[in-house]
């Protein structure tokens, strides 16, 4: 897999983390990768110790992973890196940056091309032309 | 800036990204065409840009924002339905319209006609938060409280492209009105909203939970007075919950209603107000200037007309039966002196319920021009409303409507049929709602006759999956399948407005050969059994079904 940035990364985590299912995170674990279904609450003081954590996407229609990392930053002020792996589809580019993804994980043959070409075509959000903070 | 009445006024920013859109979508096709992209690769990317395949062509559903549209939208839409498709169009309950019978290599010059009228396609499917349905009178009843259009596009920026709810367990539909007459269903969608004028500012009730399909649900109120700068924050968190809980393993358990039902309405409330004591207002407020600047991108028309106005529409009337017999089924007050709101049906006898062909589409172009400012709103009942006509025209528009066959008197009766597309388009379908709709509405062709028979509202549905919204009809018909046959089960006492039920079965299912004339017997039998001024819910109401019962099935 390769990473692919959609923004300046704040806090890139480095790149020999182990990721730890969050099932199975101890205190020592610096990178976790969360299921959909998780609760992003329950990460509690946990989240001060992290510098990685990958939201998950089953599907591209599966948009929990929206919901979680908005949640992380915006709620807990997480200030590392998030990640997005699984089924992404280059239209979802500036949703997830949007929700403080900062980075996907792609196949390493795949074509980044759409994914420039997407985060390039809209620039402001309808919802930041309302004043909201997006 | 010269606005169009009713509707906001596209800046470049909209403009620019909707050509950028296209350009997009007809790379997509032009790859799909080439065979490059499979058809399930392919079907993601043409259901967000409104293009779906039906049983025997592609289908697009093109967008009309909380159902208003202007002259040059309209004769727009009239152009694709003669140049692109089999000339017509069919306004839908959702207050858009589809073209049935689209070739896929078409679709990006279509959409690139459609945008050189400030029009798209974009979230007229997948699960997002569909295009905000409106009450068609806004702006004109006068029963209206609060306008609520300016909301509604307040409501349309904010959903367009969400980064977070674009991707939801599944679709997500939201209406506004600003009357305590509910014309827009509130209570039967996911969010429903009532605005209303308050002391410090509009006040927002909203509905959560509400919906049709397989499991009818009636919503619960969620809060009673939301302020207006509070909104979009209330609205976010609801659907935060909804995105995170929903169900995603089964998508007829997906709608949030049933996420509302598990819950119970105080355990989503509470939910809801978890999500709300986390945000930060200040991230999510909508400012009063925002709303302010949003209201100025609409024109105000300017609603004088002459003092004789009104006692030339009396005169009119009293010289023409049929004139005045239409004036009572389809106008409504408006709140302006001297004029008045019209209701245009889209239902005439034996037609198919919401078609429009190209020339009756030109022509309402035309009659919006000249009778009401430019501007057309379509219903959730698959109708046309010319909001703002002058009272002393009136007639001059009525003859016009009925020369080009849309003069029928029969808005809210037993003709203004709503029917789902049904087998003739719809592959889940175990019967044919169209042919039924027409041949209910030759039945009842007769425009004395429905108004004697007075408000009556039939819904057909031709499965489960109640597009026709069969449950909320006075009478609902719903086709089940079988052995392999097409049968039709009644419902009765089904309502959409403030005092919203589902119908109930009134028995078994009834073979579709009989089905016409088992309406009729329903019918016979209210006109005996009714006591003066009764509507046929008062009389359900007061009898129960009983001698329905035994009328529809007397010679079973
Ligand atoms: C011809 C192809 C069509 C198919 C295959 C189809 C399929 C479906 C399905 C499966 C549902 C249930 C969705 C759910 O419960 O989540 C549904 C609901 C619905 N459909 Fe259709 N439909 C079609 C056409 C239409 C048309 C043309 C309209 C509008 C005139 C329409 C209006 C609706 C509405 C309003 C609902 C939602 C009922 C509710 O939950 O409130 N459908 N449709
Ligand atoms: S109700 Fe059933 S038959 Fe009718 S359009 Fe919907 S899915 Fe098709």
């Amino acid at each position: 897999m390769k990473q692919f940035d959609l923004a300046p990364v704040r806090h890139p985590a480095p790149a020999s983390l182990d990721v730890v299912p969050v099932a199975e995170m101890s205190e020592a674990t610096r990178a976790i990768r969360l299921t959909p279904d998780f609760d992003v609450e329950t990460l509690g003081t946990a989240l001060d110790h992290l510098d990685l954590i990958i939201v998950t996407f089953p599907i591209f229609r599966d948009g929990r992973g929206f919901t979680q990392a908005r949640a992380l930053r915006e709620y807990f002020g997480f200030a590392g890196e998030i990640r997005a792996e699984g089924h992404l589809i280059a239209d979802q580019a500036q949703f997830l940056r949007t929700c403080g993804v900062d980075s996907v994980s792609l196949a390493d043959d795949s074509d980044t091309t759409p994914w420039l070409k997407a985060l390039s075509l809209f620039p402001a959000t309808y919802q930041s032309r309302l004043g909201l903070r997006a | 800036m010269n606005a169009p009445v009713g509707l906001y006024q596209y800046q470049t920013a909209d403009r620019e990204f909707l050509a950028s859109r296209i350009t997009e979508f007809e790379g997509q096709v032009q790859r799909r065409l080439d065979g490059e992209l499979t058809e399930d690769e392919f079907k993601p990317l043409r259901l967000m840009n409104g293009l779906y395949l039906q049983l025997h062509a592609y289908m697009l559903r093109v967008a009309i924002p909380y159902g208003v549209l202007d002259s040059r939208q309209m004769r727009k839409l009239g152009h694709i339905a003669r140049r692109y498709d089999r000339d017509y169009g069919h306004f839908t309950t959702r207050q858009n319209i589809q073209f049935n019978w689209i070739k896929l290599e078409e679709t990006p010059e279509i959409l690139r006609q459609l945008a050189d009228v400030d029009m798209h396609a974009i979230q007229t499917s997948g699960n997002c938060i569909r295009n905000v349905t409106c009450d068609q009178f806004a702006g004109a009843a006068a029963d209206e409280l609060m306008d609520p259009r300016v909301h509604a596009e307040i409501l349309r920026q904010w959903s367009t492209l969400h980064p977070e709810f674009t991707f939801l367990p599944r679709k997500f539909k939201i209406a506004i009105s600003g009357s305590p007459q509910d014309r827009v269903a509130a209570r039967f969608h996911d969010i429903g909203i009532i605005a209303r004028p308050g002391e410090n500012g509009p006040l927002f009730r909203i509905f959560v939970g509400g919906g049709l399909g397989r499991t009818p649900l009636v919503g619960h109120e969620l809060f009673d007075a939301v302020p207006e700068s509070d909104l979009l924050m209330t609205l976010e968190a609801v659907l935060r919950v909804y995105n995170a809980y929903g169900r995603r393993d089964n998508i007829y358990k997906a709608r949030i209603k049933i996420l509302v039902q598990a819950l119970g309405i105080d355990g989503y409330r509470k939910a809801v107000e978890h999500e709300l004591s986390r945000m930060n207002p200040d991230h999510y407020r909508l400012a009063p200037e925002t709303v302010a600047a949003i209201k100025a991108r609409f024109a105000a028309p300017d609603l004088t007309a002459s003092p004789e106005a009104e006692s030339k529409l009396l005169q009119d009337r009293r010289g023409n039966v049929e004139f005045d017999r239409w004036v009572r089924s389809n106008t409504h007050p408006h709140f302006a002196p001297g004029r008045i709101v019209v209701t245009v049906s889209i239902k005439p006898a034996g037609g198919i319920p919401g078609d429009a062909t190209s020339d009756q589409l030109e022509r309402l172009a035309d009659l919006a021009d000249q009778f009401s400012f430019g501007e057309l709103r379509i219903t959730h009942l698959q109708n046309v409303v010319l909001a703002h006509v002058p009272q002393d025209r009136l007639v001059e528009l009525w003859q016009a409507l009925t020369d080009i066959g849309l003069g029928d008197a029969n808005h809210e009766l037993i003709g203004d049929i709503v029917a789902c597309p049904g087998l003739d388009y719809c592959a889940l379908a175990n019967s044919r709602s169209i042919p039924i709709a027409q041949k209910l509405s030759a039945r009842f062709a007769d425009n004395a006759l429905q108004e004697e028979i007075g408000k009556l509202r039939i819904n057909i549905s031709g499965c489960i999956n109640a597009c026709g919204h069969h449950h909320v009809g006075h009478i609902g018909l719903l086709g089940v399948d079988k052995r392999g046959e097409e049968f039709f089960q009644i419902t009765l006492g089904g309502r959409d407005d403030d005092h919203s039920r589902t119908g109930d079965i009134l028995g078994a299912a009834l073979p579709e050969d009989d089905m016409v004339d088992a309406i009729a017997r329903i019918v016979d039998r209210f006109l005996s059994v009714r006591e003066k001024g009764e509507q046929f819910l008062d009389t359900l109401t007061r009898l129960g079904d009983a001698p329905f019962k035994e009328a529809a099935y007397e010679t079973v």
